[in-house]
């Protein structure tokens, strides 16, 4: 299958490996990664900080790159952040109709019903659960709030998690409990979301996991910010990171 | 009586639509004040323990009924439809009310509400009252304004009572005494409880409920006038109703010779029926029980049996103004169950006083701002809005799905929006955003600017920034370490490696 990679801008800037890893695993599996280099932003930030206005022009310039991506033969555009998945599938059209622009509503939709988040491609689309991964570490999994309530992805990561060769998968307790990063929220609310940081690391140490992984970078940056500046030892590693290591 | 409640006219309330007044507005902004509450020790313990509590038992409760989503989907339809034929199905319940032998008033805000309940209760000659637990006579400060006119107002409802002792303001609408402890709740009775036996008070709860019951005793039959709230207003037949655990409202509601209730227009349902929905959705997401033990209801006036004299406070404080909004609307389907405050890992973390308004957590955080509007400016309720994660555990629990994370970020929105018709230069948040908006809608500049933050990286120190940040970004640097950018962005590395092949 061609699949176009919607990297994401943070995924792009600052933790451009996901994006690998995201191309090794599907590669590895015989399918076709595409990147459509006029990519940035699906305007998350901007919509959940209270400027609509400024994020549907990110969002028509999103869905003119990936209509394109569509109509040159992609199957599928995958993401490997549930957040920005949830931002196309539940925002983009919203903002359009806001904005008056129904035509854009209606071709943001479209580009939406292709776009999947990384652990829905891999089982649902694609059908695998075993992606010929090893990763022999002591592993917990947060299931980011946006991928468990705005996408439903329930079991898939874990399903795609217990198929790593030599992986010790342990459960995070609380583990449904937001992690506190929220996008502004962590710096507007600081306060706040630093204690909800506080009980997540808290649950992650309990589980004595070297490795907290999760399919969003963006909470595995507040979750790993803190566990870094308390030395912890713990660190973050994308889910994608975990399924493309072979070693 | 025929009245004006507003029609849905797009998202920008018309010019008919009153501003809610009344204990809505906190004195600070929700991160001022939750800054203050998170270093409460014992507030985040007793906040962590009922939560916990109460959570489990909902889940229980509500994981046992197989029709669950089809009653939450009923809740909702039945919410929607009301909200849309408001104005007819208020008459129909005045209507009714009337022919029954009460006395319907409407109040177009607290003060008016006030003052209709001043009255009220001044003509009758009596000098206190006994109160049903109730959030609209909470929020329209109905205890602070008849104390002002001399007659005090006795709380019922045994949390109600430990606040009211505790001259304290509620905390969460189902358990405004959540963040008290037993052993606080010991000190506050035996200091304010005149005849209590200061040798056997210990703060075991049957002790300290026994103490309470000694104490309501004497009012409920002293008392002549009563004043409650109404969980549902039934147009078709005129009844009102309200559920409870303990019995004393039951006691409210039938002994006195007067009974005032203080309804919030959004209350009323349209048919009897309408109650088979919403007596199951109720309390399993409010107390985590099957049923609550006490449902009273009562229509009119009853001769010989109960009050002889009733009176239908229906009031607006702002209402109207949420209905005209065609998002905002969906706040006013709220039933008060509380659910989504027991979820909340903000309302977890810093109780409900730091909301300011008497409608705390996920569902106050946008029905204030719909009642009371936001300014665009530093208005305290400005800030509701942005006291969420959006991680979106209340929309899971609410009994009659509202979307409250949708509703938190257009009221986002609204903020901005206001903020920037009333100054003529943008904050310098907005223009942040129109920057990172201009540089994200190019992918040229988006590259560029890709490749300086990877310069940036030499400004970073095992996680911290060599030059301070400037504020907001500061708060993320006190407790959590910055991200190293990388080397090379992950277009440039595709670039390279790829051969620019897209």
């Amino acid at each position: 299958m061609r699949i176009a990679l919607f990297v994401t801008c943070l995924g792009d800037v600052l933790f451009p490996e996901v994006g690998k890893a995201t191309v090794a695993v599907l590669e590895r599996l015989g399918h076709e990664v595409v990147f459509p280099q006029s990519q940035t932003c699906c305007g998350q930030m901007h919509t959940n900080t209270g400027y609509q206005h400024d994020a549907v022009g990110l969002v028509r310039h999103h869905v003119d790159v990936f209509e394109r991506a569509i109509a040159a033969g992609c199957e599928a555009v995958v993401a490997p952040s549930g957040s920005c998945v949830g931002s196309v599938r539940h925002q983009h059209a919203a903002l359009a109709r806001r904005e008056g622009d129904e035509a854009l509503a209606l071709r943001a939709d479209a580009v939406a019903g292709r776009t999947f988040e990384l652990s829905e491609l891999l089982v649902d689309v694609l059908g695998v659960t075993d992606v010929g991964a090893a990763y022999p570490h002591r592993v917990t999994y947060h299931p980011t709030c946006h991928s468990l309530r705005l996408l439903g992805v329930g079991e898939r990561p874990l399903q795609l998690l217990r198929a790593v060769r030599g992986i010790d998968l342990v459960e995070l307790p609380a583990a449904d409990t937001c992690c506190g990063f929220g996008g502004t929220f962590s710096v507007k609310n600081a306060d706040t979301s630093t204690a909800m940081l506080a009980d997540k690391m808290s649950s992650v140490l309990a589980t004595r996991a070297e490795v907290v992984t999760a399919g969003d970078a963006s909470c595995l940056m507040h979750i790993g910010g803190g566990l870094s500046r308390l030395r912890t030892g713990v660190r973050p590693v994308h889910l994608a990171e975990i399924l493309a290591s072979t070693s | 009586m025929s009245t004006f409640l507003g029609m849905p006219a797009g998202r920008v309330p018309g010019p008919a639509a009153d501003t809610a007044v009344g204990q809505l507005t906190g004195n600070r902004s929700f991160p001022a004040a939750a800054r203050d509450a998170l270093g409460d020790t014992r507030l985040r313990r007793n906040l962590a323990h009922a939560t916990a509590t109460i959570r489990a038992k909902r889940a229980s409760v509500v994981g046992e009924v197989p029709d669950w989503e089809a009653l939450r989907d009923a809740g909702s339809a039945i919410k929607a439809d009301t909200m849309a034929r408001l104005p007819e199905l208020l008459e129909e319940l005045e209507r009714n009310v009337t022919a029954r032998g009460g006395t319907v008033h409407w109040a177009r805000d607290a003060a008016e509400a006030n003052g209709i309940v001043l009255d009220l209760v001044r003509a009758t000659g009596a000098d206190e009252v006994v109160k049903v637990k109730s959030m609209a006579t909470q929020e329209i400060g109905l205890n602070e304004a008849l104390e002002e006119a001399g007659i005090t107002a006795h709380e019922t409802d045994l949390a109600e009572l430990i606040v009211q002792l505790g001259h304290d303001k509620p905390s969460h609408i189902l358990v405004p005494a959540i963040h008290r402890g037993r052993a606080e709740i010991r000190e506050i009775f035996a200091r304010e409880m005149p005849d209590v036996d200061l040798a056997t008070l210990t703060d075991e709860p049957s002790v300290l409920a026994a103490a309470a019951r000694t104490h309501l005793r004497e009012l409920f039959l002293r008392a002549r006038v009563a004043v409650s709230g109404a969980n549902f207003g039934i147009a078709e037949t005129g009844t009102l109703t309200v559920v409870e655990s303990e019995g004393n409202g039951r006691m409210c509601l039938t002994l006195p010779e007067t009974l005032i209730t203080v309804m919030g227009i959004e209350k009323v349902v349209p048919a009897w029926r309408d109650l088979e929905v919403f007596l199951q959705l109720l309390p399993r997401s409010s107390t985590g029980e099957r049923m609550n033990p006490y449902t009273s209801m009562w229509t009119g006036v009853t001769p010989g049996d109960g009050p002889q004299d009733f009176h239908l406070v229906l009031l607006d404080n702002g209402r109207t103004r949420a209905l005209a909004d065609d998002l905002g609307r969906t706040a006013l389907h709220c039933i008060r169950c509380s659910a989504c405050l027991n979820v909340c890992p903000v309302y977890e973390r810093t109780g409900g006083h730091a909301y300011g308004s008497v409608y705390p957590g996920p569902i106050g955080a946008v029905l204030t701002p719909f009642l009371t509007g936001v300014t665009g400016g530093h208005d305290p309720n400005d800030s509701l809005p942005y006291a969420s994660s959006l991680c979106g555990a209340c929309y899971d629990v609410c009994p009659v799905k509202i979307n409250i994370p949708d509703l938190l970020v257009q009221l986002r929105a609204e903020h901005t929006e206001a903020h920037a018709a009333a100054h003529r230069l943008p904050s310098a948040e907005a223009a942040a955003m129109a920057a990172a908006a201009w540089v994200m809608s190019d992918p040229a500049r988006f590259a560029r600017a890709g490749r300086a933050a990877g310069t940036a990286r030499h400004g970073i120190r095992r996680g911290r920034p060599l030059l301070p940040l400037p504020p907001p970004l500061n708060g993320w640097t006190a407790s959590r370490d910055a991200p190293s950018p990388p080397a090379e962005t992950f277009r440039d590395w595709w670039a390279r490696t790829r051969g620019g092949r897209s």
